[in-house]
């Protein structure tokens, strides 16, 4: 097995970690590097639990391996947080009851934050649609895309 | 404690209102940790290797190579684990499902494990373990399985005397249906059959197992139940049940999958081998073939009605899988069919059949949804029949109070009458419908349960509260439990903190199954505040030097009452936490209680439906779920509830199956292939919450995680029916059925 070492970005930070060529970048981000806030619901690509993103696009952290972050930008669930505060996204999950059992928290608000960044008005059906592949087994998605809209309505004030 | 139990009508200040959860932040910024999340020193990683097969003797498991592989610490195979053949059958089941002893009854089954230095080791490792199979013949079919020269799964299951797959016969009723049908005008005889489904919670089944060599041992893991989990892994293990500590992870999704034990006995087991922390972690793949799902069925369903719509006589055979093991899934099924409505003559009969298919679990509502399925749509059926709308036919035959289940008790004040009234005046119900569209609705009934809680009230020095559970929380319980402290108290919502024990902490909790998180934790939680506000008064008594009498407690405060005292400020909840040194030490709050008589709960839904005629794809307009809460503790995650068991429902309606091939392995093990609803899937679902006060429970609460499941099966069939003009007899209605329905029908 041939560990290679790998230097990346995450959330801004420059961090390095070394890890077999057979990695997945979930694995070296929740083993390696200590970040567990993306979540393996399928290692498949089909859940989108393990939403990040890889130079501001997003993917899944268990289609990408860890060898491919170097050099590049990652963003995960834990750079949401700015100044110690809450994105507006986190913010209106928590007030519209966004999350039941939250595992799948972590990959909508990556995937919305995507979003909202190209589309700072989504229609509903857009909303849908871009977080079509983030599974949520609790919600039936009423209120997280309530919560999205809310958030998107937020940020646009400011 | 009977009589305490008693609903009393009260103003509440808090309960109903929205507040924040208080492990929202943790949720939302990754903090949370789940089961995969856990780490321990010098962990290993342990994996399961399974049958390739869905019935095969095994005849030897050859580790040597293995065993050799340099990073490998423990291999285990049933030889490893006790054999409790001819002791305890449950316990016995339990554990040759976690690992298959002499033959494998599934594809999927677990035949060794292996824990190593990291994942890729183990992976080679499970690849160098050389099983000899010799195969059986199989049966995945649950009719198939009942035919008298069906492969036999079980030896020790026996009917007449004879081996049969039939592990339970369950027979229900009352009356005489006999002479209800000779007195029907209209009868509908109609045979259904749903496929198999899984629960799909987003988090796999995962663990971190640590096993000292003095016996001791830490479980961490993702369960809806770690007490339960406790007295199973220690009883299969032979380790003191004291010795166990069991922490519940927050916990991603169960929905009654993780109500049992799949892998973890096995990473005990490695752990105590390698003498080393053990972390085991189900792939997607394995969840789906080897973690349980419910059962599929097929069902025979009669209904006999005169032409003013009074029900005569209904009946239900069913046919439920309950995979290699002996469930009570057939029988939950016989038991709930017909519980919305008050009938003279029924009779259900629920058979729990085996065959070569995982373990079946509960799945929310467990059973509920495929019968309501077969019994709403005949009711529709028997609707058109008499020419009644099939709202009036339902609200003619609901139950009442007063009414005699079909399961046996004798209904208290109950909701479904309320939930169809509620149906009827709902504007969902005059909403104009386009072409290719129709509105289908239907009813659904969940018993709830309540069993053995205990809390702990802990009263910081500081005056916060802390509130210490034994059921976890999987959808904001949390924040249900911290505003009913709150409540009791007369103190501000963040003043309290839940957190949930593990079992070293507190005595026993059953699983938290049944919708029976808030309802039984709330009722303890009630006492235990309670209990704790006569300590308060003790010692607001104390420091004023007064009798404990003269000392009432409202509003957050301690107040001396009578003339004699009027000049004594009221003391907080803060000022006497910071005299407790002085004045008998902690305070604290305690109740152990048996929750008994949870409220039955009842739902009816609304769908609309269009269907393309061309592909027979099938999309959900509209939904509105309608259902008695008892009282809303958190309306949120009330509604939330209510949402997320219709979604279930909707998935299962129209295209979640468990797929087997000839050869009885499971073809479709991923998220891909096993399509649960995504957003773009859905509209809003709508939520209106009824509440008639459960008389069992201080407020008035009850269950509300599972009813919403029930419904949607038939009130989505219902809606086809309307839409597209064919009757849908087998779940799901995916669009290849539906189209040669249509197809069927032009012919």
């Amino acid at each position: 097995m041939t560990g290679v070492l790998v230097s990346t970005t995450i959330n801004g930070d420059a961090v390095q970690f070394a890890c077999p060529t057979d990695e997945t970048l979930l694995d070296s981000l929740r083993n390696r590097v200590g970040l567990t806030g993306a979540k393996e619901g399928c290692g498949t690509g089909d859940c989108g639990a393990c939403s990040v993103t890889l130079d501001g696009r997003l993917v899944c952290a268990c289609l990408v391996l860890g060898v491919e972050a170097n050099g590049r930008e990652i963003g995960t669930v834990e750079g949401l947080v700015e100044d110690g505060k809450l994105h507006p996204l986190q913010e209106k999950f928590i007030e519209h009851a966004a999350l039941q059992c939250g595992i799948c928290t972590p990959g909508f608000l990556v995937a919305a934050k995507t979003l909202l960044e190209k589309n700072p008005k989504p229609s509903e059906e857009q909303i849908r649609y871009a977080l079509a592949g983030n599974l949520c087994r609790c919600t039936g998605y009423d209120k997280i895309v309530r919560a999205v809209q809310a958030a998107a309505k937020e940020m646009r004030k400011k | 404690m009977g009589h305490d139990t008693n609903y009393q009508d009260r103003e509440f200040k808090i309960i109903g209102t929205r507040v924040k959860r208080p492990d929202g932040i943790d949720k939302v910024t990754g903090r949370a940790k789940y089961g995969a999340d856990a780490f321990a020193p010098g962990q290993l990683v342990g994996k399961v290797l399974r049958s390739p097969h869905a019935h095969a003797i095994i005849q030897k498991i050859d580790i040597s190579k293995a065993e050799k592989l340099a990073g490998v610490k423990a291999i285990i195979t049933s030889a490893d684990l006790p054999d409790l053949t001819g002791s305890n059958r449950g316990m016995t089941d339990i554990l040759e499902n976690c690992m298959a002893r002499g033959r494998a009854l599934y594809h999927g089954h677990a035949v060794a494990a292996v824990a190593a230095i990291d994942e890729q080791t183990a992976k080679q490792a499970l690849k160098l373990i050389k099983v000899t199979y010799k195969l059986l013949p199989h049966v995945t079919d649950v009719d198939e399985a009942m035919l008298p020269d069906a492969p036999i799964i079980q030896d020790f299951v026996l009917q007449d005397g004879k081996p049969s797959n039939i592990a339970g016969i369950s027979t229900f009723g009352h009356g005489d249906v006999d002479a209800g049908f000779a007195e029907a005008d209209v009868i509908v005889e109609k045979s259904y059959k749903t496929e198999q489904t899984h629960q799909g919670y987003i988090e796999p089944h995962a663990c971190l197992a640590n096993v000292s060599s003095d016996g001791s041992g830490e479980l961490w893991v993702t369960t809806q139940g770690h007490f339960s989990f406790r007295v199973v892994c220690s009883t299969l293990l032979g380790l003191d049940m004291a010795k166990l500590k069991v922490t519940s992870s927050e916990i991603g999704g169960g929905f009654g999958g993780k109500t049992h034990v799949w892998t973890e006995p096995l990473a005990l087991a490695l752990s105590r081998k390698a003498n080393r922390p053990v972390k085991l972690v189900m792939t997607r793949d394995e969840v789906f073939k080897a973690s349980g799902p419910t059962s599929s069925t097929s069902m025979d369903i009669k209904i006999g009605a005169k032409k003013d719509g009074t029900i005569t006589a209904a009946t239900a055979m069913l046919r439920y899988q309950d995979g290699a093991f002996p469930g009570i899934w057939g029988m939950l099924g016989a038991m709930t069919a017909y519980a919305c409505y008050d009938l003279k003559n029924v009779k259900t009969v629920g058979h729990d059949v085996l065959v070569n298919r995982p373990k079946v679990a509960a799945y929310r509502a467990p059973s509920a949804p495929m019968a309501a399925f077969g019994v709403e749509s005949t009711m529709d059926l028997v609707a058109n029949e008499i020419g009644m709308s099939p709202l009036d036919f339902r609200i003619k035959n609901a139950a009442k109070e007063g009414t005699q289940a079909s399961y046996g008790p004798v209904y208290g004040p109950i909701g479904i009458g309320p939930t169809l009234e509620a149906v009827k005046k709902h504007p969902h119900m005059r909403a104009k419908l386009k072409k290719n569209q129709g509105r289908g609705m239907a009813c659904g009934f969940w018993f709830n349960f309540g069993g053995q809680t205990c809390v702990d009230l802990n009263i910081g020095p500081d005056g916060t509260v802390s509130l210490t559970i034994g059921t976890i929380d999987v959808g904001g319980s949390r924040a249900s439990l911290s505003l009913i402290v709150a409540e009791e108290l007369g103190i501000p919502y963040d003043q309290v903190r839940t957190n949930i024990g593990d079992t070293a902490s507190l005595g026993h909790n059953d699983t938290t199954e049944g919708s029976r998180g808030t309802f039984s934790s709330g009722m303890a939680a009630i006492f235990a505040a309670r209990d704790a506000v006569g300590v308060l008064r003790e010692r607001a008594a104390k420091m004023w030097d007064i009798p404990v009498d003269d000392v009432v407690w409202a509003d957050g405060v301690a107040t001396a009452t009578g003339a004699k005292h009027s000049n004594l400020p009221p003391l907080t909840l803060a000022a006497i936490a910071a005299k407790a040194a002085s004045t008998g030490g902690p305070i604290a709050g305690h109740n152990e209680v048996v929750a008994d008589n949870a409220g039955v709960s009842f739902a009816s839904h609304i769908c609309d439906v269009e269907v393309d005629p061309e592909t027979g794809s099938t999309k959900i307009i509209r939904y509105t779920v309608i259902q008695d809460a008892g009282k809303a503790i958190h309306p949120d995650y009330v509604e939330g509830q209510f949402q997320g068991g219709a979604a279930q429902g909707i998935g299962w309606a129209l295209n979640e199956e468990y797929i087997y091939g000839a050869d009885g392995c499971l073809q479709n093990t991923g998220f891909l292939d096993y399509r649960i609803p995504v957003c773009s899937d859905l509209p809003f679902i709508d939520t209106q919450i009824l509440e008639i006060p459960n008389p069992n429970h201080p407020y008035g609460v009850r269950g509300v995680g599972e009813t919403s499941i029930v419904p949607p099966l038939a009130a989505i069939g219902n809606a086809v029916s309307h839409a597209a003009g064919v009757r849908m007899t087998h779940i799901p209605m995916s669009a290849p059925r539906i189209l040669k329905a249509i197809d069927d029908a032009k012919a």
